[in-house]
């Protein structure tokens, strides 16, 4: 009897924060549903209205900017472009980093790594002036190059490499090496396949990293060609349902990456146990 | 020259510690020979120096003729067995054998053939679509030993395969393992520290010890004429019986007995080794023993009980001889077959 209290207490509580997170989520989209007029007299919404593809198209095809220059959609793209680039130069880099600290014989290889690690004491806050005189020197500004890279070394994707490099028997490497595998073909052919569920995570971790940037593409770009969605978030004018339906809009990205590439994920934890 | 040459092959870790000395073995093609001695003997290090996964601090390796001191371990064309198998656990049973040949730029076909060739040879031809974490440890030491001779290398290089097996598994694949290589005919070194492997499998047998090796010779040489105390202590289970004595005019003093005319000019302390499986009960034998304790194996008993001076030892005898705890038997060595060591030394004198 306790039991079945417990448990329903539980499951009480869970609904609870189930619900606060969800109900406002919800009447931004009820809302973003509506006209505008409406939101203004009535307040948000929690039942859906029957102006969501005038909304949206129009948020989606509307330009922009102080210049006019930009579209939703154009944000979409840049934003995918960083994100996208971000994660996968990030995933390579440490993947690389990991195994030259791991099997090569490199001399204080575990200070090295220390060093790489401390550099999460570092955030991009910090160092975000000479980045950009950097970049700047470089003519990097207003270009993706210039959005993805000075943010696409990750110390904690590397330390998890790291870690999983060093979960792997040296007989592993060994029984390749007789087998004729050389250093390149030992990474192709082993570590890459085993780390396929940790380079998925990484992957995703790394995309809603890059998609969240906000200061970094705000110094990096002054064309408004190169707006992303989180900078738009703070530049949208215009009435308030657009920019309800636009902050919906800019959640699907992060979610979307995480529905498709879970799949891989969960597959890979599953078939690797 | 023979087949596999070590010339004063010496390893120094980084660290200093010495584990292998100045050692020199001649292998020839088609033997299966058998390393064997406690763990951290440098028997392991042998092995691997063979592999080229460790690097020789001195001395020369020959395979087939060719030094191999500086050869990679990919071109040595050996073929190794690990101890935890070291299977492939994200490839099927079927890559893990074709894995060695397609680095070698064989065309499919070939590959094919010979991976079902091996796969027949080792029965797990139906188990070639699972993935490791499938098998269970006798199959995976089929695919380790397939992936093995897939490859037809110039010689096999077993470390410890069998010690993470259970007891009748593990007798099952030494079984197995022996009738393989005869078959085969693949020039073989094993490790194992489990000298009743060692006795089964080898065709001769190195025995080691602080990366020295002992004594090199056939199973029954080795079990026969030890050569030193640790060799004598290391080969035979149960262990040797050892009594201190004393050595003098050929009259060897020990624990309240006698042994006179001994074949030996050497004077001075010795250690005396009996084996177990040499004593018979007589009257008014040399040694007398209250018994302890009886362990009854069914073919044999083994018996263990203490010395007048309170010096353990054992006896083995027929199964089918009852003997009581708490007895007192009166035993004498068969046909002279005793050892003695000098006791500063180890080294057999008689």
């Amino acid at each position: 009897m306790t039991r079945i209290i417990i448990s329903s207490l539980s499951h009480f509580i869970l609904l609870i924060g189930i619900l606060i997170m969800v109900v406002p989520v919800w009447m931004i989209f009820a809302s973003s549903t509506h006209t505008s007029s409406m939101i203004n007299m009535n307040g948000l919404q929690i039942f859906l209205g029957d102006s969501f593809y005038e909304n949206y198209l129009r948020v989606l095809l509307y330009q922009g900017g102080f210049f006019k220059e930009i579209t939703a959609l154009k944000m979409f793209f840049n934003s995918f472009i960083m994100a996208t680039g971000v994660a996968i130069l990030s995933v390579v880099t440490s993947l690389m980093a990991a195994y030259a600290l791991v099997y090569y014989r490199i001399k204080h290889a575990t200070l090295l790594f220390w060093i790489i690690f401390i550099t999460i004491l570092v955030p991009l806050e910090l160092r975000i002036f000479p980045t950009y005189s950097v970049m700047a020197e470089l003519n990097l500004v207003n270009s993706y190059f210039g959005l993805i890279v000075p943010i696409s070394a990750s110390a904690i994707a590397t330390l998890f490499f790291r870690q999983f490099y060093k979960t792997v028997p040296d007989e592993l490497l060994e029984s390749a090496k007789l087998d004729g595998a050389n250093t390149w073909r030992f990474f192709v052919d082993f570590l890459f396949p085993l780390s396929k569920t940790m380079i998925v995570a990484m992957l995703i971790f790394m995309f809603v990293f890059g998609y969240n940037q906000y200061l970094w593409p705000l110094l990096v770009t002054t064309s408004e060609q190169y707006w992303t969605v989180v900078m738009g978030l703070k530049m949208m004018s215009g009435s308030i349902v657009h920019r309800f339906a636009f902050v919906m809009m800019s959640m699907v990205p992060p979610i979307l990456i995480i529905i498709v590439l879970q799949k891989h994920f969960i597959k890979g934890v599953f078939q690797d146990k | 020259m023979s087949f596999l040459d070590l010339k004063n092959v010496t390893k120094i870790y980084p660290n200093g510690t010495k584990a292998v000395h100045e050692t020199s073995l001649s292998i020839d093609e088609g033997e299966f020979m058998v390393f064997v001695g406690p763990s951290g003997c440098g028997k392991s290090t042998l092995l691997r120096m063979v592999a080229g996964l460790e690097d020789i601090t001195e001395g020369d390796i020959n395979l087939d003729g060719k030094l191999i001191n500086e050869v990679d371990p990919s071109e040595r064309d050996v073929a190794m067995v690990f101890q935890n198998y070291a299977l492939y656990p994200h490839m099927n049973v079927y890559n893990n054998l074709a894995y060695g040949l397609k680095n070698r730029g064989i065309d499919k076909e070939t590959i094919e053939q010979k991976v079902n060739d091996a796969a027949k040879l080792l029965q797990i031809s139906d188990y070639l679509q699972r993935k490791p974490s499938m098998l269970s440890g006798g199959q995976r030491q089929r695919v380790a030993m397939g992936r093995a001779i897939v490859r037809n290398p110039k010689i096999f290089l077993f470390d410890e395969p069998l010690s993470n097996l259970d007891a009748k598994l593990r007798i099952q694949m030494r079984l197995e393992i022996k009738k393989l290589q005869q078959k085969v005919g693949v020039t073989s070194i094993f490790v194992t520290h489990d000298q009743v492997e060692a006795m089964t499998l080898a065709d001769r047998l190195a025995v080691i010890n602080n990366g020295i090796i002992e004594q090199l010779g056939t199973p029954i040489e080795i079990y026969d004429n030890p050569k030193s105390l640790f060799v004598a202590g290391f080969i035979g289970s149960p262990q040797m019986n050892f009594l201190d004595g004393n050595l003098k005019n050929k009259i060897l003093s020990a624990e309240g007995f006698e042994i006179k005319d001994i074949n030996t000019d050497f004077e001075g302390e010795v250690t005396l080794g009996i084996r177990p499986e040499h004593l018979s009960q007589t009257e008014n034998g040399l040694i007398n023993l209250n018994v302890d304790l009886v362990e009854q194996l069914g073919s044999d008993n083994l018996v263990y009980g203490q010395l007048k001076n309170k010096k353990d030892f054992c006896y083995r005898c027929p199964g089918n001889q009852t003997i009581e705890k708490g007895s007192n038997l009166s035993l004498n060595i068969e046909n002279n077959k005793y050892y003695i060591f000098d006791k500063s030394t180890g080294k057999r004198v008689n």
